[in-house]
């Protein structure tokens, strides 16, 4: 008497499991409402399109100027294809809608939001995470914020937190002082389009010696088809401030691709700490070509810590001039590509100053024919001595068509200045699957559970609700993978 | 029928090589059996081809594990089935701690969204691991990365302990063990016989079944059992070594 477990019986059972898998995970930011705007610029670039942007908004002439002068640039500068992919050359910019709004102002209670806004983020669950661990929210539904709320004890201790709109008009001091300084607008293409576009986004100010305990978070929504997102983020730490700003992502699956392109900037001022956290899980339509940029005052640090999965194409390299002595930069970067994605991610460590550190950690998994690029640039300049530079950069490979590459450009001029470049490449062995299956795990358990032990060092630093978050997204990507 | 890991007239290759021919043998559970004989004889081939691994072709034969035929299932259905495989080399996983490992392989073996039980785990895990002379700092070390041939056996009979497995193929479990570890590995073993456990221990020399007494030793030569007999066979061999083996196949 013989009873077989059939091959057959345990395929079915593996792609059930993955298929209901999946179906948590993509669909989570897959769906969108009716498209009702008040305000909609159009489809296409002008300096027309500027000019509704900027009454729309209500905004004083400099901007406006800004914005047309930043249009200009853009226009003169070509897609940076001697360099990056040539995938780039299939957004139509002239067919793309570059604002789009309710004519909602932000509301400040989560009773005002507009239901169909509502419940959009009561699917992804912002009001539970703002009861649970945050010290602030801000929502962005296509171009403008829906919902933006601080505790009040913040906002008594002179913390600001609204989106630039607000921020250039009612802060205009310290906003104009750095707006558009770090991250000018001529210093990319895209960096330029968002200068000339953009809308939503934070401005942040914590004031000398405040530090924010708890994480400010921003969420970007795309709604709309054929749109472009261009928000654009200040954050300000003043002497000895100490601030952590998150932001999450998504957009639902269109058939056409869908652009997303922002701009942040962040300033840490003497002794000043600001984290940056983002987990990009952009549907896998998006363009999502972003500049950031934090200049580190004397002692002060900046950290980057970033996390791409979604999107189609992502070009995004966070950077930090290190401007004081003593300052401290970091980036530490997770990138996962699947399938039809191409994740080009890096970072940028500029020494401007003695007895200066940066630190960059990137770890990228390819998977299918994904597509993992690491670019990195550290510049030490004869100038400045005592300068410290560390980078580790691993990849691993889970198929055998899976790709990744790495571009560092290290600089380091003068004598009493180090640095240090590790990086490998790794392929999760069939004989490490077999080994974990023989323990029980399914090929696809078996997958995630070592692509997890590949980050997990670096899933270590974000805030426990991201990362298990984190490691969730990446199961299910894994158990998706495996056929 | 059940409560047998019933091996019958296995045929293997691998690589388009045959090298299990005809095998049959009867592990029944509460008994330790020992496989023994020269190398590149296909012990272990045999404990690959049981454990549902890819590249080792099953051409025909069944293995029945309780009265259900295993082969040709996937490795993990194998597993959870209730076979345990010790490696020879077992592999690192690195960033994996053991302890995740081993709830991760436990968390399988559960109906799918069943609540996880992690106090009582980790006191199991303890006291397996107080049992084994296991440091407790040993958990939260990556999977076999880093680890002395010693550590990594260990490793093995630790899982095995924690995972119960119906029954377990120990592939030369031996090599590379000092006596020190030799000792703790076949406590290990010692510790887990009883009635609930079919145990075939792999090896290629005596020693190991100096600490393990097994009920029956069988010799495997050119891909099948050339001889079946009881611990004194082990004996026997240790003195006259294979040649004698090879010449009596070669007569017979």
């Amino acid at each position: 008497m013989s009873n077989t477990i059939s091959e057959h019986d345990t395929d079915v059972l593996a792609d059930d499991t993955t298929s209901a898998a999946i179906d948590i995970d993509r669909e989570k930011g897959n769906f969108h409402y009716k498209e009702d705007y008040a305000y909609d610029a159009g489809i296409g670039l002008s300096p027309e399109v500027i000019d509704y942007v900027t009454k729309v908004k209500g905004e004083p002439e400099w901007v406006r100027e800004f914005r047309h002068k930043a249009l200009k640039i853009f226009e003169s500068k070509p897609l940076p294809t001697h360099w990056a992919t040539r995938d780039l050359e299939t957004i139509n910019f002239d067919e793309i809608r570059y604002y789009l709004a309710k004519g909602q102002k932000p509301s400040r209670t989560w009773e005002e939001v507009p239901d169909d806004v509502k419940e959009t983020f009561e699917r992804l669950g912002i009001p539970e995470q703002e009861r649970r661990f945050l010290a602030g929210v801000e929502a962005q539904f296509d171009s403008e914020s829906a919902y933006s709320r601080m505790k009040e004890e913040l906002t008594k201790q002179g913390v600001i937190f609204v989106n630039p709109t607000e921020g250039l008009k009612e802060h205009a001091d310290v906003f104009r002082k750095y707006f558009g300084k770090v991250i000018p607008a001529g210093d990319n293409k895209f960096a330029a389009l968002n200068s000339a576009v953009f809308s939503g986004g934070s401005f942040i100010y914590v004031p000398k010696g405040v530090k924010v305990a708890q994480p400010l978070q921003a969420y970007f929504r795309i709604n709309a088809e054929n749109f472009g997102q261009f928000e654009r983020t200040l954050i300000i730490a003043d002497e000895g401030a100490e601030v952590t700003y998150m932001e999450g992502c998504t957009a639902p699956k269109f058939e056409t691709a869908t652009l997303h392109s922002a701009v942040v900037e962040l300033v840490a001022l003497k002794g000043a700490k600001i984290q940056y956290i983002t987990v990009q899980n952009w549907s896998n339509n998006v363009f999502n070509l972003v500049t950031k940029r934090g200049v580190a005052e004397e002692g002060a640090e900046i950290r980057w810590i970033d996390c791409n999965i979604g999107s189609r194409l992502t070009m995004k390299y966070p950077g930090v001039v290190l401007k004081g002595q003593h300052s401290r930069g970091e980036v530490i970067s997770i990138a996962l590509a699947s399938d039809g994605q191409h994740q080009d991610t890096g970072a940028k460590m500029i020494h401007a100053a003695s007895n200066t550190t940066s630190n960059i950690v990137s770890k990228s998994i390819s998977v299918g024919q994904g597509r993992a690029t690491y670019r990195g640039q550290v510049t030490i300049p004869k100038a400045f001595s005592h300068c410290k530079n560390n980078t580790e950069c691993d990849a691993l490979l889970i198929n055998t068509n899976s790709r990744t590459d790495t571009y560092p450009a290290i600089t380091v001029r003068g004598a009493n200045n180090s640095t240090q470049h590790e990086a490998s490449v790794s392929k999760v062995s069939a004989e490490q699957i077999f080994y974990m299956q023989q323990r029980g795990l399914s090929e696809g358990e078996a997958m995630s559970l070592a692509v997890n032990g590949f980050i997990n060092d670096l899933v270590k630093e974000f805030p426990m609700e991201y990362s298990v978050e984190l490691k969730r997204l990446i199961e299910l990507e894994m158990e998706g993978s495996v056929g | 029928m059940s409560n047998t890991l019933d091996i019958r007239n296995l045929n293997v290759s691998v690589a388009e090589r045959q090298i299990l021919k005809n095998f049959s043998l009867t592990v029944p559970k509460g008994e330790v059996h020992a496989l023994m004989g020269p190398n590149g004889t296909g012990k272990s081939t045999l404990a690959k081809a049981l454990s549902g691994h890819e590249d080792y072709a099953v051409i025909s034969g069944e293995a029945l594990l309780d009265g259900e035929n295993i082969i040709g299932a996937e490795p993990d259905a194998i597993a959870r089935a209730g076979l345990f495989m010790a490696f020879q080399y077992p592999s690192e996983i690195p960033g994996v701690t053991i302890a995740n490992f081993i709830r991760a392989a436990l968390v399988a073996r559960q109906p799918k969204g069943a609540p996880f039980d992690a106090k009582a785990y980790y006191a199991r895990l303890y006291e397996k691991m107080d049992a084994l002379k296991m440091d407790r700092k040993f958990t939260s070390r990556s999977v076999n990365e880093g680890f002395s041939g010693g550590e990594k056996k260990r490793c093995e009979i630790l899982q095995m302990m924690m995972l119960e497995p119906k029954y377990a193929i120990m592939d030369e479990t031996d090599s590379g063990l000092d006596i020190d570890a030799l000792r703790i590995v076949a406590d290990g073993v010692n510790k887990m016989r009883g009635p609930d456990i079919g145990i075939l221990v792999i090896t290629h020399y005596q020693r190991l079944l100096d600490y393990i007494v097994p009920d029956k030793v069988h010799v495997m030569y050119d891909g099948k059992i050339v001889r079946s007999g009881d611990k004194d066979l082990a004996l026997e061999l240790e003195k006259k070594g294979y040649d004698w083996v090879k010449e009596e196949v070669a007569i017979a």
